[in-house]
């Protein structure tokens, strides 16, 4: 317990908890000061004007402190996302998913990988530098393993990614012009009071509104303004507009059920159902007039996007992440089905460093230190 | 006055000498017996996987070990002939004698004058060598070539007995030893050993397989005079669990194990107690029985190098098939030695500190024939350079398993004797046996090094790659198999030219450098890296290190 007086008044600002972290034992690496300033507005603005009035003090930029602790060493690169996600995290769900990677669950996933490969490396060298100790032939083994890991990295590729949950989960609202699409939109948003801030991503094309449904962020997109400047920009319009509906992770078609496009999270709906009109089968009537049917819409919106978002405790990838992955398993794949034990090795290389590259570490000599931990050589 | 002077006429020493002469320099062969030209003091064979790509690029440079192992080949076998022609590696055996001979032979064309004595001391005059002080008196030259091999303050250890000196029955260079520790470029000890030797006459051939030579015609040199001698028989047997029992028994008995031999030896060249000890689940370790002669009973049983004492040894080789009766003629041994961090070296193996200094070789920490050689050469060529103010001759990792070595050496440094192994080489596709004359022939001619007879060897090959037919080659076909792959590589190799032209000033202070953890300040400290590409292959420095060093690295560059 420290008080804390402005420097250049001596006043009494707060009584506050001063932690003293010294480096390179701190979260940055570098020597940390922490004030735990009572709760009020008031007090933390006064202590932040008074510390920022003194030479050479400056406010951290975004990030920074997640920046220096990296650049220190305190933390890898996989974890440093993970904290970054966290800082921007807004709902409760981005919460927990972060914090799973934060605490090294990815680290120790690749780390399970780059040691498989690291494996597969050293048995193809040693087939290849010692050529003249005897033994069988080839690894037999090595094909069938490297197809296996490359199988295991494919599917991790197929699970949910961490995109929708940092972002939002993707709903297009798609359908003819007038069909309701920009009042459907406002409805729900209001009915929600959950905008998280001021419409940003507009475009002159379409409109992005985030929301958040049962703890679910959602990014709400109307197509409306595509639709309605075809005449002038058909193309660009329609093939804009087709990109959207092709990126959505969840349709809303507020046209004819029959004309709806193809897409495997779709709602089919029927808007202005208060007007009597006798609701298509498959479809939800829903009306913003009377409230009709936006409950139920919710809860289907709700429950679709929870099919695209990570579990809860699981550990999403980014789309860095997914990137590099995605260019090991394609490696791995290549070793499998190499015939010229060169090329497996060359491939391996590739997956090697593709890991490298996501987890930001290197070298020659861990090939070798498994190769001569592992296997009696040399003669 | 030389322009070049060399200590210690072993593969290195010969390479760098002949190298410097062919450049044009004036050049003085310090050793202590002149019979040691060309020695082969450990296992009678030449090249290899990654070793023979060493042999074939020094050739390009008309160095003398491709033509001497052809000239005293009796066995040969390109290995690794069921995988991609990248890593078919070339190997002879060599008979002892006709290889010396034939280096010597080789070294007398150049004009290399060979100086009987022991190099005492380095004569140094404003930061830079003058000369050399010998047992002879003092000797004057604008740069010296170390290339003294495991002879720096070596001590030979037989089971319980300890012996100083470099080689069976040979002295140590103390004096020079104590002077490099004084200009500070002694770093610690290694240990290298040996299989005893074993009378032919006493093995029984017959009971054992037999290992034959390649039947195709090829050789290790571009410049092939045909010559085929007899072939001797090489065998392979094994050792047992008899072998092993003996070996385990006498653990206590191994300088090894008992803290007698503090340096470290190579994981890829374990003595046979070591294997026993690390794999004793393995039922069995292949020895190659390698003649050393074509009139020499002297046999070489690779894969047993031990320094156990003399009766164990007995004991275990009679223990092996086909060798119940051997006689061993002398017993192996270990040698450990003291060698210079070679991250005190720039990329033409001149040390940073001492101008017109140059080491090669084993005292680099590297072990081999040709990996000896290979930095001979490149010390030769530069030390010639220094002299006569010729152009320096670097290599790179791109273009040749040399530009690999040196790179690894002056950069990592060693912490085990460097062996050449092709996992070594991240371009190994491009890097084959079979192109070496198209990877350097450019550069070989530039160098200024080569007879009449080899430039025209090379620029005949050059118009051959240009003419048609070359996809029928088997060069041709390497090559076309590789495209792809080669293309790949090549934008690799593209973005690692863009951070090697961010350059790191040499006088830059790493611990001024914001970010940079303490381990890395060492880490980067240590190698020196002079491009930012350099400085990402220090082993352990991280990504984070190297943002700040970029950072650094630019900042100054701007102001």
């Amino acid at each position: 317990m420290r008080e804390l007086r402005s420097p250049a008044t001596a006043e009494l600002l707060d009584e506050a908890l001063v932690l003293r972290f010294d480096s390179p034992a701190s979260s940055t690496g570098e020597d940390v000061v922490e004030f735990q300033c009572h709760g009020g507005r008031a007090v933390v603005d006064a202590v932040l004007s008074a510390i920022g009035a003194i030479d050479g003090v400056r406010l951290a930029e975004p990030g920074e402190f997640t920046r220096r602790a990296f650049e220190n060493g305190r933390i890898d690169l996989t974890e440093a996302e993970g904290l970054a996600d966290l800082i921007e995290a807004e709902t409760e769900s981005q919460r927990k998913a972060a914090l799973s990677l934060a605490e090294g669950g990815l680290r120790k996933q690749i780390d399970r990988w780059q040691e498989q490969v690291l494996g597969f490396s050293a048995r193809a060298e040693r087939a290849i530098d010692y050529a003249d100790e005897g033994g069988p032939e080839g690894d037999p083994q090595l094909s069938s393993e490297c197809g296996a890991l490359a199988s295991e990295l494919r599917a991790w590729l197929d699970r949910p990614r961490i995109e929708p949950l940092k972002d939002g989960v993707r709903v297009v609202v798609a359908g003819p012009p007038n069909a309701g699409k920009s009042s459907l939109i406002n409805t729900i948003a209001g009915q929600e009071r959950a905008i998280v801030t001021d419409v940003p991503g507009t475009t002159r094309d379409h409109i992005e509104v985030p929301l958040s449904v049962a703890g679910i962020p959602l990014i709400v997109t109307d197509t409306a303004g595509l639709r309605e400047t075809e005449d002038q920009v058909e193309a660009i319009g329609v093939s804009r507009a087709e990109a959207l509906v092709g990126a959505a992770d969840v349709l809303l078609w507020l046209g004819a059920p029959d004309q709806a496009p193809q897409h495997p999270r779709l709602i089919r709906i029927h808007p202005k159902a208060d007007l009597g009109e006798p609701i298509p089968e498959r479809a939800l009537g829903v009306s913003v007039v009377t409230g009709e049917g936006l409950g139920a819409l919710l809860l289907q919106v709700a429950d679709l996007a929870k099919s695209v978002l990570p579990a809860e405790d699981a550990i999403a990838l980014n789309r860095r992440q997914a990137q590099h992955i995605g260019e090991a398993a394609e490696a791995v794949r290549a070793a499998a089905s190499a015939a010229d034990l060169v090329l497996v090795a060359e491939e391996l290389r590739q997956a090697r460093h593709a890991f490298d590259r996501l987890s930001g570490r290197a070298g020659v000599e861990d090939v070798l230190d498994a190769l001569f931990s592992r296997f009696c050589l040399g003669k | 006055m030389f322009d070049v002077l060399v200590i210690g006429a072993g593969h290195a020493g010969c390479e760098a000498a002949s190298a410097a002469a062919r450049r044009g320099a004036s050049v003085g062969l310090l050793t202590f017996r002149p019979e040691d030209a060309g020695q082969m003091s450990c296992n009678p064979s030449i090249g290899g996987v990654g070793k023979g790509h060493l042999v074939r690029e020094l050739d390009v440079f008309d160095g003398l070990m491709a033509g001497a192992a052809d000239q005293a080949a009796i066995h040969r076998r390109m290995l690794n002939r069921s995988k991609g022609p990248a890593v078919w590696g070339p190997r002879v055996q060599a008979d002892r004698k006709l290889y010396r001979v034939a280096i010597g032979e080789l070294l007398a064309e150049t004009g290399v004058e060979i100086v009987v004595a022991e190099a005492t001391g380095l004569i140094v005059r404003n930061g830079a060598i003058a000369g050399v002080e010998t047992g002879a008196g003092t000797l004057h030259c604008r740069s010296v070539v170390i290339a003294t091999g495991t002879f720096l303050d070596a001590r030979m250890f037989v089971g319980e007995q300890l012996v100083a000196g470099g080689r069976h029955g040979e002295r140590a260079a103390l004096a020079l030893a104590g002077q490099i520790r004084d200009i500070g470029l002694g770093q610690g000890r290694l240990k290298t050993g040996t299989p005893p030797r074993l009378d032919g006459r006493t093995i029984d051939w017959a009971r054992l397989e037999e290992q034959p030579s390649d039947a195709d015609e090829w050789a290790m040199s571009a410049l092939d005079d045909g010559i085929r001698r007899l072939e001797l028989r090489c065998a392979i047997t094994r050792t047992n669990g008899r072998t092993h029992e003996i070996i385990a028994a006498n653990f206590g008995r191994s300088p090894l194990f008992a803290g007698a031999i503090e340096g470290r030896g190579p994981r890829y060249c374990p003595s046979i107690e070591d294997k026993v000890k690390r794999f004793g689940d393995r039922d069995g370790h292949q020895i190659f029985l390698e003649p050393e002669g074509l009139d020499d009973r002297l046999v070489y049983p690779n894969g047993i190098s031990t320094s156990l004492p003399a009766d164990v040894q007995r004991d275990f080789v009679r223990s092996v098939d086909g060798l119940e009766r051997v006689e061993m003629v002398r017993p192996g041994y270990a040698v450990e030695y003291e060698f210079v961090d070679p991250r005190r070296l720039g990329g033409t193996l001149e040390v940073r500190d001492l101008k017109g200094l140059f080491l090669a070789g084993q005292i680099n920490g590297t072990t081999g024939y040709e990996e000896a050689a290979a930095q001979g050469l490149v010390a030769g060529l530069n030390a010639a350079a220094r002299a006569l103010e010729l152009s320096e001759v670097r290599f790179d990792r791109r273009s040749s398993y040399i530009g690999v070595m040196v790179d690894d050496l002056t950069l990592q440094g060693v912490s085990e004797p460097y062996r050449m192994m092709t996992a070594r080489a991240e371009y190994r596709l491009s890097l084959r046996a079979d192109n070496a004359t198209t990877r350097l022939g450019e550069a070989a001619l530039a160098a200024g090094c080569l007879s009449d007879r080899r430039r025209e060897q090379i620029e005949a090959h050059f118009e051959r790659r240009s003419g048609p037919g070359w996809a029928e080659t088997g060069e041709g076909r390497a090559d076309a198999l590789y495209a792809p792959y080669v293309q790949r590589q090549q934008r690799e190799w593209d973005a690692v030219q863009r951070d090697a032209r961010v350059w790191i000033p040499a006088e830059l202070d790493y611990a001024a450098i914001p970010g940079l953890s303490t381990e890395m300040v060492e880490r980067l400290d240590a190698a020196r890296p002079e491009t930012l590409d350099q400085a990402s292959r220090v082993h352990g420095v991280t990504p984070a290190a190297l943002s700040a060093l970029y950072v650094a690295a630019s900042r100054r560059a701007a102001a």
